[in-house]
């Protein structure tokens, strides 16, 4: 076994394993949680852009766990193919470029890094899972890491949003592993690969094949509730409102990108085209769900009041893209919910980063108290500026590409519907993403000083404005109204240098259209052999 | 349709089951008895993949010492894995979920969602 083969299981059992280390060496020493886990996610980053370095030169890496190479399709492999590459890609960039955030931003404490690297672990895991139950056992992992992090905010509604998490999603992934429970009672292998080879020797044998559609029936809908789509999303706006800021980057740009890589892999890698095209209906109802998710995020994005909470339903209306892109079943279409994926996660990763900078710093939540931010924070105002416009779609950006190769996919299958909902959610999209713009550049900051209702509720209560506590408590003692301000010696250099960095990322893979092309090339093609 | 009913009533139960979980879920206001509705929701599905390995008159996937066993029918061990596996995730959900719990009653004073929803209201 050569070492490049060692790579996927080290990058799902060192973060795991690492992640005791801050709670041990919490016994003696106080603050090494950032430490380890910045040292745990560079490793992870390094090795993980080893291994991709690999795959796009040489083809997938497969690690076969315990050595036990059954050929009955039960044994568990770890698999880091040209699209989980990317992915994996994505999440171990994503953790440890995020830390630089976090240094400062907090949430501190050993305990919240332990939980950092056990959700590092838990997606890499899922990322490259190879087996469909393992990959029931790493959503769980996944979520609760997500709990936790979540509830890892000072206030109370943490806890309550982190439970309505986790019993919805406790459900979604129930629903999966029924799911896996059919598919096993009809092939009897778990394999995903040796899977995808016996869907459609059981087509040609059945010709209606009970099993595999009910299988099918409970994943979708299992993910559907993970990926958040319209009308299981209700639990992501609470989730992404009430965890603290420094987490609220991972959950939107990793968990549910994650889940939704994940409902690709098993709609391509398992069930593949051909059932999912045989089957009357399916194609239609992915679509369709995909389809309301986008108007109906994007509906409840331009009514919010809360920034975070418009961006967590403008994440529902993005992943219903993906999920309409998937149902569509060309080429071109997957490629784009591929590289939308990317694109979304990395957008939301950077707009959930600024408003933790300007919550931080400038002590605005609200989008009427972003007036005249341009004015007080102009980097971070600009650096929005850019990712609100890559996520309406203007080029030069990722969030250009994917949506094109979407639309390009929807014309290709003549589904205008799709071709139509893209165009809408352009619009739609442009509408929050203005209403943020006309805010920071064109309405004076002199609005903010005359006292919003909720704002002030909020702060005679105490309690509800925790999630601000970090900054106060950092700066010892800031009287109220200066912590409802902000405190701009809070925002760290990291900080903005993350913001930044995402920024030009986003805009320089907008001109990298042909090579994600190039890149996912042999990943798409085989599915559609 | 009574002779499905005889003869696959493990998965008539297991569905009966997964309702019951999902409707205290769903109905009951009372925290912790929601997630003992999630507990149920997925002792179902554990139910459902030990009724899956089942074989007709096979006995526990043990296999004798005897280096030549012969025929041997025994129930399919692999579900069985299966359930343990997610025996332990759903334990370790559990207490999570019962940590959150904790500190809502520490929070709020209440383990009731309406209650809890009136007094978010207030603040």
């Amino acid at each position: 076994m050569s070492s490049v083969e060692l790579l996927p299981a080290l990058l799902v059992a060192v973060p795991i394993l690492m992640a005791t280390v801050p709670i041990v060496l919490g016994l003696r020493f106080d603050r090494t949680g950032w430490s380890v886990t910045a040292i745990t996610t560079a490793g992870v980053f390094a090795a993980t852009a080893y291994l991709a370095a690999d795959v796009y030169a040489t083809g997938p890496v497969v690690h076969v766990l315990g050595g036990w190479d059954e050929p009955q399709g039960i044994g568990i492999e770890l698999v880091a193919d040209e699209f989980s590459a990317l992915i994996a890609l994505l999440v171990a960039a994503t953790t440890a470029g995020l830390l630089a955030y976090t240094r400062a931003g907090g949430p501190r404490g050993n305990t919240f890094y332990a939980g950092y690297l056990l959700l590092t672990g838990g997606l890499l895991g899922l990322t490259m899972t190879g087996d469909v139950f393992n990959m029931f056992v790493f959503l769980e992992i996944v979520g609760l890491g997500t709990y936790a992090m979540i509830s890892s905010g000072d206030g109370p509604e943490s806890a309550v949003a982190a439970l309505k998490y986790l019993i919805l999603g406790t459900v979604g992934a129930s629903l999966y592993l029924i799911g896996v429970g059919f598919l096993f009672m009809a092939t009897g292998a778990l394999n995903m690969v040796v899977l995808g080879d016996l869907v459609p020797e059981l087509m040609a044998a059945e010709g209606e094949p009970t099993l595999l559609r009910a299988a099918f029936a409970f994943m979708f809908v299992g993910f559907a509730l993970k990926v958040a789509q319209w009308p299981l999303h209700t639990w992501q706006p609470d989730a992404y409102q009430h965890a603290p800021d420094g987490v609220t980057p991972l959950i939107a740009a990793l968990v549910s990108t994650v889940s939704a890589y994940a409902l690709g892999r098993v709609m391509f890698t398992v069930f593949g085209p051909e059932f999912l095209t045989a089957t009357p209906y399916l194609t239609e109802i992915v679509v369709t769900v995909g389809a309301v998710s986008v108007v109906a995020g994007s509906t409840l994005a331009v009514v919010q009041l809360d920034v975070k909470r418009m961006l967590a339903y403008s994440s529902v209306s993005q992943f219903g893209l993906v999920v309409a892109a998937y149902g569509l079943v060309t080429e071109t279409a997957l490629l784009g919910a591929i590289v939308h994926l990317i694109g979304h996660g990395m957008m939301k990763a950077g707009l959930f980063v600024a408003v933790g900078i300007v919550a931080l710093g400038y002590g605005a939540r609200t989008v009427d108290q972003y007036a005249g931010l341009a004015d007080e924070r102009p980097v971070t105002a600009a650096g929005m500026a850019v990712l609100l416009i890559a996520l309406v779609g203007i080029p030069p950006s990722i969030g250009f590409i994917g949506k094109w190769y979407i639309a390009v996919g929807a014309v290709q299958a003549e589904s205008w519907l799709v071709a139509g909902v893209i165009f809408l959610s352009t619009m739609l999209t442009l509408a929050y993403a203005a209403r943020l713009l006309e805010k920071m550049y064109f309405t004076p900051a002199s609005t903010l000083e005359s006292p919003h209702a909720p704002e002030a509720v909020a702060t005679d209560g105490g309690d509800v404005d925790a999630d601000e506590a970090p900054a106060v408590a950092g700066d010892g003692g800031l009287l109220r109204e200066s912590a409802r301000r902000g405190s701009p010696g809070a925002v760290s250099f990291g900080m903005l240098a993350v913001l930044v960095t995402v920024t030009v990322t986003a805009v320089v893979l907008g001109f990298a259209g042909g090579a994600f092309g190039d890149l996912l090339e042999p990943f798409v093609s085989e599915v559609f052999n | 349709m009574i002779e499905l009913l005889a003869s696959r009533y493990a998965y008539a139960l297991m569905f009966v089951l997964l309702g019951v979980g999902l409707y205290m879920m769903i109905a009951n206001e009372n925290l912790v008895k929601k997630l003992i509705g999630v507990n149920l929701f997925q002792t179902a599905i554990f139910l459902f993949f030990v009724a899956v390995a089942y074989v007709e008159g096979g006995s526990a996937p043990i296999v004798p010492a005897d280096p030549n066993p012969g025929e041997l029918a025994m129930a399919s061990p692999l579900p069985h894995v299966i359930v343990l596996t997610a025996i332990v995730v759903g334990i370790a959900l559990t207490a999570v979920g019962l940590a959150l719990i904790v500190r809502i009653y520490a929070e709020y004073g209440t383990l009731r969602e309406d209650t809890l929803r009136e007094v978010r209201a207030d603040e």
